[in-house]
């Protein structure tokens, strides 16, 4: 493979082609940074439902002894073995109570660092300011008043919480949005898929004495097809480096700048950059892979050789 | 060199063949015409020897293989022995003389300096010395032809096919395409060369091939253009 003659071959196919590569470049690019960002934004809603939100609905926070100034309902002090052996016995006791976790201080500070590891709150709590608490897994999910009005203000109990309450409406919204951005990407996807199909095709057409000519005298099949598909490569290798600039520029727009999300929410631990130049890697590949596939294919179609 | 075993070739929503069992053998070193009126099947004779089109019965050697078992991704291979020349040149309007020739070499990979030690070599064979760096749209038509066949011999086929190479060209022009063929024949490549033009098969006194509605009725060795159309 001489590589001068291919690169001059592709340099010549894309300035004829200018309009339908500018097309497919940025079709490419648009519908690559909407398929990365309906990905990020699923990476953000698994983190921030952390290790429980999946497995249990109610959470029954036990006061520690650093609670006993803040909070009225503790008190008293910290829980006592008593206590806690109490409130076991009567959870299970309850009907619509599926199962039952307890989780130690030092588990929960464990999932509180995953989950927060990117955040600066991480490093600000100490596995003595955790809670104790039971993680309660219900039949019915919607029960979640059944126990919390047995078990708020009981002595030893903090609170009892549900969670999935506090994030719901951030889930929705979130899922609505990746949900949409899937149905733009897919149309983008179909868009960029049939432009390149047309741009080889008008490409083999204007190339046609050409390639005609190394068929006759003998040039393989993979030399004949390679400009074309590089070609594609390479207007879907630019579109994808768009695409990675536009998640970037999206994540400092969204949460560093601009939207100041972070700032504005700083409970929640967004994506850190780490997230997202991993998703970049997968970006290009795609941006090569998908349209050298559509170029192939068109080729079959479009060139004889 | 080539071998025809009761060939027959009918195209997709054709009632006749395009070739009817035909059989026939060209040795090594021969120079045959092939004379027929148009629709004679002359065309499906020089496709099927190039495999752009496959048999539907019957078998066709070209070069010792069979064209029929020739696996698609072999044929490039076999077309690389082959030189093929035809009536509107078909050169690239954008490439010098000399950049016509060497795109042959170029896009089966040949090394750079191969490339430069034979372009000028074929160029002068053909007679074109000296016009390596003119466009093809300033040649005449003669002249374009014999880059044409400059191309087409560039890599040392065994075989030049020629599709009426002398059709577009007056008579005068035709008879230096015709020595110069008969040239490259002497080399001891095979030609085998579609023709309309009677004067030249006259003169040449080669073997001639009469196709006719798509069957053999005429193989004669030192024969005539013989039919009037």
């Amino acid at each position: 493979m001489r590589a001068q003659f291919v690169l001059s071959e592709i340099g010549v196919g894309l300035r004829r082609n200018l309009t339908m590569t500018f097309a497919v470049v940025i079709s490419v690019a648009l519908s690559l940074a909407l398929a990365g960002g309906a990905l990020l934004a699923n990476k953000q809603v698994d983190s921030m439902k952390g290790y429980w939100y999946d497995k249990v609905q109610v959470t029954i926070y036990m006061c520690n002894k650093g609670d006993a100034k803040s909070t009225p309902s503790c008190a008293k002090g910290a829980v006592t073995d008593d206590q806690k052996a109490q409130i076991k016995t009567d959870l299970e006791k309850l009907p619509i109570v599926e199962k039952v976790y307890y989780e130690d201080a030092e588990q929960a500070y464990k999932h509180y660092q995953e989950q927060f590891k990117s955040s600066p709150l991480a490093s600000t709590i100490t596995p003595d300011q955790m809670q104790e608490n039971y993680r309660v897994k219900l039949k019915d999910p919607t029960k979640f008043t059944v126990v919390a009005s047995a078990f708020q203000g009981r002595p030893g109990v903090q609170s009892v919480e549900d969670q999935r309450a506090v994030l719901k409406n951030l889930f929705s919204l979130l899922n609505g949005m990746t949900l949409a951005a899937y149905v733009v990407l897919a149309f983008m996807l179909t868009v960029a898929m049939l432009l390149i199909v047309n741009t080889v095709r008008v490409s083999a057409f204007s190339r046609r004495r050409e390639t005609g000519i190394m068929r006759l005298v003998g040039a393989s099949s993979f030399y004949i097809q390679m400009p074309f598909i590089m070609e594609a490569a390479f207007a879907g290798l630019v579109g994808a480096g768009l695409a990675c600039g536009m998640l970037l520029g999206g994540r400092y727009f969204m949460i560093d700048s601009g939207l100041k999300l972070q700032e504005k929410i700083p409970l929640v631990s967004f994506l850190g950059w780490d997230s997202v130049v991993a998703v970049l890697p997968l970006v290009l590949l795609i941006g090569i892979v998908m349209p050298s596939i559509a170029a192939f294919i068109a080729l079959r179609r479009y060139l004889k050789v | 060199m080539i071998r025809f075993d009761s060939v027959t070739k009918t195209y997709p929503k054709q009632n006749r063949p395009a070739l009817r069992d035909v059989s026939l053998e060209i040795e090594k070193g021969e120079f045959v015409f092939l004379v027929g009126s148009s629709g004679s099947g002359k065309s499906t004779f020089l496709r099927l020897i190039l495999r752009e089109e496959r048999t539907d019965t019957g078998v066709v050697h070209v070069l010792g293989k069979d064209l029929n078992r020739l696996s698609n991704w072999k044929v490039p291979q076999m077309r690389r022995q082959l030189g093929t020349v035809f009536q509107d040149f078909r050169l690239l309007p954008n490439k010098t003389v000399a950049e016509n020739v060497a795109f042959a070499l170029e896009v089966i990979g040949k090394a750079r300096g191969t490339i430069r030690k034979t372009v000028p070599e074929v160029l002068d064979l053909v007679g074109l010395a000296g016009k390596e760096d003119r466009m093809p749209g300033e040649l005449s038509g003669g002249e374009q032809q014999r880059v044409a066949i400059a191309r087409a011999f560039v890599n040392r086929p065994m075989l030049l096919i020629a599709d009426e190479p002398t059709g577009n060209l007056d008579p005068q022009t035709s008879v230096g395409i015709m020595r110069l063929l008969d040239r490259i024949n002497r080399t001891g490549t095979t030609v085998v060369m579609a023709t309309h033009d009677q004067n030249i098969v006259d003169q040449m006194r080669k073997r001639v091939i009469e196709l006719e509605k798509g069957r053999l009725v005429r193989d004669q060795s030192r024969g005539v253009y013989g039919y009037q159309h």
